[in-house]
């Protein structure tokens, strides 16, 4: 699960790490009286949208002045904001974060995740701050550093001084050293205990009055330890998320709208990006990504039906279940059912594979759907079926 | 020769009385494993449909010489069900759970390493030697006695490929599902390895997918110790990127991830990678060939 920045910063203090001051704004008039607040002569005025890229897009304005924090502030709330992560129709800004504008010596970069490959929590880290990090570490890989955490031990606190003598903050102001490494310690701490996925500091910054300060911050949490994290839950915003997306995820769906033509209703992941794959394969384009998970019940059906032809771009379903536990013949049964119930508009190609196939067939075939509802012979047949129906 | 589980497997059910305990281990003693045992705290001494059920695993072990477990408790508790069975060192660990925190993983993955033992899963449909044991959630029905050793990162997408080989004739020397989650028990690499060493597997089908780079290590291992011909699917072509992964994630496997890339690899290692799913079993049919 993502958050906005400003509540990963609020996550981050409770940690002991350093973040500017500041206070978010819904309206104009809150970012100007947050930046009256603050006092600073210069105060920055950032979007709060989960996609990254923000700068880029317009989304964060340096402002000298409460005139400015007003125009910047008016400018930001309300935009459609477009970064490179947002796609083309960009995400609406409904809030913004003021914050106090600092004397900036150096950005420096520090990430947190779970590395696969060492089946560890690695820190990263790199002198090469605000800058993608992705092209850092494509050009200048010596320019990121790595430190992993055995997790009998944890991270001690030679790993953070390690890490702050490897950025060489002590050439920047030696009196660094000892804040950097708490804040790489409190990273950590805010990693484990809150169940994290990514922590992003990007930049971190070393300032001209002597502070180590998280500029930027980004967390996302692993969607499979929520249930120990209550609290956590509450900085969902659903205003970032595709509602057909939302509709699916609270129903166990797990939904991802694409751009092509041809809906997948299919159980299991991997299958359904299998399925996707052998579409495009047969020259088609898929419309989502759609996993129904092990109960392909009518009800599940039914929903799914519904929040696949919710895009109006979909002009034929496919649905693909490789059952064996699963009776073909009640999923038939559930198909031919979901489709008169929703009043589905759009032909669709069913493929089932599992006990009582034959009996499937029938029901299919006694259904009265007519072309509307296909049956397919394996995967290929399936996939160059839904595929004729859209061309 | 086979992999893994065979008839002589002696399998524990941890987590036996919940519904998909039940299900799955109705499921598995239906097609021809021996259940040993089952535990559920609490339930100590009772018995489901004959299977006796205790308290612990340190007494099931005991009891009924259990030598494989096989987990279906849920993810709150899995982890600690998975570190109670590798302390008294289970030598083999199916764990189905779908769900698990990822940083339960990490700690729960180090101690199974420490003692020795080998976990599969978890989120995975499990293990299955055709004929003489399954422990996980897989239909038994669509397998068949054979020599083709099949490892996949995906549950139905496995079944799907089982069913191409069995329908060509092609029977599995043994089927292991290693999950989809990114810390599990067992890799390719451990899987690769294990085959290749097994007299009685042929050819080796592969099933991958996007992100991290666990096909692209497999590929290197494949070059300097696998000489069995493999046949391989990436499922994930068509995938949106970014979807899942942030910036730091792709930094740690140097920007690798891809389908594109992840099937790149393979070729360059000698696997005949098929373009989509449906093609799995006649491409073997073609290599075994030749």
């Amino acid at each position: 699960m993502k958050i906005h920045e400003y509540q990963a910063k609020q996550i981050l203090a409770k940690y002991g790490v350093t973040i500017p001051r500041g206070k978010v704004a819904l309206t104009v008039d809150e970012a100007v009286g947050a930046a009256k607040e603050l006092g600073t002569e210069i105060c920055v005025v950032k979007a709060q949208i989960h996609a990254g890229g923000r700068g880029k897009g317009g989304g964060v304005k340096i402002s000298k002045g409460l005139e400015a924090v007003r125009t910047n502030a008016e400018q930001i709330i309300g935009m459609q904001l477009v970064t490179h992560q947002t796609g083309p129709k960009g995400q609406q800004v409904k809030r913004v974060l003021v914050e106090e504008g600092m004397d900036i010596k150096k950005e420096l970069y520090v990430s947190l995740l779970v590395d696969r490959g060492s089946q560890q929590v690695v820190m990263l880290a790199s002198t090469e701050g605000g800058m993608d990090i992705e092209q850092v570490a494509a050009n200048t890989p010596e320019k990121i550093l790595k430190v992993g955490i055995d997790p009998t031990i944890g991270m001690r606190p030679y790993h953070a001084t390690e890490l702050a003598y490897g950025l060489e903050i002590d050439k920047i102001n030696p009196k660094l050293i000892r804040p950097a490494a708490a804040l790489f310690q409190g990273l950590y701490e805010a990693f484990v205990n809150e169940d994290c996925s990514l922590v992003e500091i990007n930049p971190l910054v070393l300032t001209g009055d002597g502070r180590v300060i998280a500029l930027d911050s980004k967390i996302t949490i692993d969607d499979n330890a929520l249930f120990r994290h209550k609290d956590t839950l509450d900085l969902r915003d659903l205003d970032e998320e595709d509602p057909a997306e939302t509709e699916a995820s609270e129903n166990d769906l797990n939904y991802i709208r694409l751009d092509g033509s041809i809906g997948c209703m299919v159980n299991g992941a991997g299958l359904a990006m299998g399925t996707m794959d052998i579409i495009k394969a047969c020259g088609g384009e898929p419309a989502n990504f759609l996993d129904v998970g092990g109960g392909s019940t009518q009800e599940r059906v039914e929903l799914a039906f519904r929040l696949i032809s919710s895009d109006p771009h979909v002009n034929c379903i496919l649905i693909n279940i490789f059952g064996g536990i699963v009776r073909c013949d009640m999923v038939a049964a559930g198909v031919v059912a979901a489709i008169k119930n929703v009043d589905l508009k759009v032909p669709v190609v069913v493929r089932l594979e599992g006990t009582n196939a034959a009996e499937a067939h029938q029901i299919v075939n006694d259904s009265g759907l007519g072309s509307r509802l296909q049956m397919a012979d394996g995967l290929r047949d399936a996939a160059e079926k839904a595929v004729a129906a859209v061309a | 020769m086979t992999v893994l589980v065979n008839s002589e497997t002696r399998v524990l059910v941890q987590g036996i009385t919940g519904s998909q305990g039940q299900l799955h281990t109705r499921g598995c003693r239906d097609y021809g494993t021996n259940i040993v045992s089952g535990v559920t705290p609490g339930k100590g001494g009772q018995d489901f449909e004959g299977v006796p059920i205790f308290n612990t695993v340190k007494q099931a072990v005991e009891a009924t010489g259990a030598n494989a477990s096989m987990i279906f408790v849920p993810p709150p508790f899995a982890t600690d069900a998975i570190i109670e069975a590798a302390a008294v060192k289970i030598p083999l660990i199916v764990a189905i759970t779908e769900g698990v925190p990822v940083q339960d993983m990490v700690r729960a993955v180090n101690y199974v390493k420490r003692q020795g033992v080998r976990l599969i899963g978890p989120n995975c449909p499990g293990v299955v030697t055709p004929g003489e044991c399954k422990i996980g959630i897989m239909p038994g029905s669509i397998h068949q006695p054979g020599k083709i050793g099949v490892v996949s990162r995906s549950g139905t997408l496995t079944y799907e490929a089982v069913g191409q080989l069995s329908g060509v004739g092609l029977g599995q020397s043994t089927c292991i599902g290693i999950g989809g989650d990114p810390v599990n028990g067992t890799n390719f690499i451990d899987c690769l390895r294990m085959f290749q060493d097994d007299p009685g597997t042929e050819a080796i089908v592969m099933i991958g997918e996007i992100g991290g780079d666990a096909e692209e290590q497999a590929a290197a291992f494949v070059k300097e110790y696998v000489t069995k011909p493999i046949v391989s699917f990436i499922a994930g072509q068509t995938a949106p990127p970014g979807r899942r992964m942030g910036h730091a994630g792709a930094i740690i496997s140097g920007g690798k991830g891809t389908a594109a890339e992840k099937m790149a690899a393979l070729q360059d290692a000698g696997i005949h990678v098929v373009p989509t799913p449906a093609d799995i079993g006649a491409k073997m049919v073609e290599v075994l060939k030749k």
